[in-house]
């Protein structure tokens, strides 16, 4: 759900990093976080554990600039990928703009990206979203391992309705932004539909 | 899905700005923001040049978020006030009309109890102003009129435009 606000010339979208528990959704914000100016960013938050497994969420507010003279504003949050955590995971979904699902190349874990698929559509489903409807975006993350499914299985596996997708190697930013631009693309001509209807 | 985006308009935010200041010296307190219950920072008044609102705004709405879960299990429809001590400053977060949450900052300036009684009106005023707000938005969907959108014209270039 955005928020538009012809008060203070600002817009403020929601988009949720998803993906199985190690996929690199806290990565791809970090990576993010470390690549931007520091005037359009604000502070990351990580509700991390001990160990820097996510908890609740990671929270990286990203000032893009303007449009058509509105400052343009993406809160970018990451779910905990953990099973056990789907409580918190429901929550973060609460009025999204915007999805990236950040899948784990490797091959043991095409099963954990097909579950984490799955369970995104169903927790989506219960906040009144289509997965099908809604600005989406699909990351092939950890492409520099050696043990990895090729792209074109991971599509067929995770992206049947062929939404951009990317391959991507968080850790040294390969693809990062490609998908954030992506989906940032995706969700402001959402709302332009949204105002056209 | 966009049918409940949130706008905001001039005439309302200069009312809800009003209020919130209006609470602030009447409670006593450091800082006043209201925020959306997905997170954004809708306004803020007081003392907050050295305070990351942004990050506050994203954390209170994660709080109120993760109590309504809890509210939800126990069959409580929600817990509508949160109250957090500390040794200098003190928080209390209140719900308003099931869709904004607003945040009173206190120290020993203040007490709970005034920050409660402030807070009970405070919540009356701007419940009224944010179901105007919705009223109006709705009437603008309906007749079709609209402050100029930004969204009108925008091409792939502004969007392009964005990441420099």
């Amino acid at each position: 759900m955005s928020f538009i606000n012809y008060s203070s010339r600002e817009i403020n979208c929601k988009i949720v990093f998803y993906g199985p528990g190690l996929c690199g959704k806290t990565t791809n914000l970090q990576w993010i976080y470390k690549k931007t100016n520091p005037d359009s960013k604000g502070k990351m938050i990580s509700l991390a554990t001990e160990t820097e497994r996510t908890l609740f969420f990671d929270f990286l507010p990203l000032a893009l600039g303007e449009i058509r003279g509105f400052k343009t504003r993406f809160h970018l949050y990451t779910v905990p990928g953990q099973v056990f955590y789907d409580a918190s995971r429901k929550l973060i979904l609460k009025g999204v703009d915007g999805v990236v699902f950040v899948a784990d190349s490797q091959i043991e874990r095409i099963e954990a990206n097909i579950e984490s698929m799955e369970n995104l559509r169903v927790n989506l489903a219960e906040q009144g979203y289509e997965l099908e409807k809604i600005p989406f975006v699909v990351q092939y993350n950890k492409r520099d391992l050696p043990n990895i499914v090729p792209s074109s299985e991971l599509r067929c596996a995770l992206n049947p309705r062929n939404v951009p997708d990317f391959d991507a190697v968080a850790t040294e930013g390969t693809g990062v932004f490609d998908t954030l631009k992506s989906i940032a693309k995706l969700v402001i001509m959402e709302l332009k539909k949204g105002h056209e209807a | 899905m966009l049918g409940s985006d949130l706008v905001m308009y001039e005439e309302e935010f200069k009312q809800i700005d009003a209020e919130l200041q209006r609470l602030l010296q009447q409670a006593n307190a450091k800082v006043v923001f209201l925020v959306d219950k997905n997170g954004q920072l809708i306004a803020a008044t007081g003392e907050t040049e050295n305070l990351d609102t942004t990050s506050l705004a994203s954390l209170t709405a994660g709080n109120i978020a993760a109590t309504g879960g809890m509210a939800k299990l126990l069959g409580e429809k929600e817990f509508s006030i949160l109250f957090h001590e500390g040794q200098r400053d003190n928080i209390h977060i209140s719900i308003i009309s099931q869709r904004v949450i607003l945040v009173v900052i206190f120290d020993q300036r203040s007490s709970l109890g005034l920050v409660r009684l402030r807070v009970k009106k405070s919540t009356e005023t701007l419940g009224n102003i944010f179901n105007q707000l919705l009223q109006k938005v709705e009437h603008e969907k309906v007749s079709g009129k609209r402050e100029e959108s930004p969204f009108a014209e925008i091409t792939d270039e502004d969007i392009d435009k964005l990441f420099g």
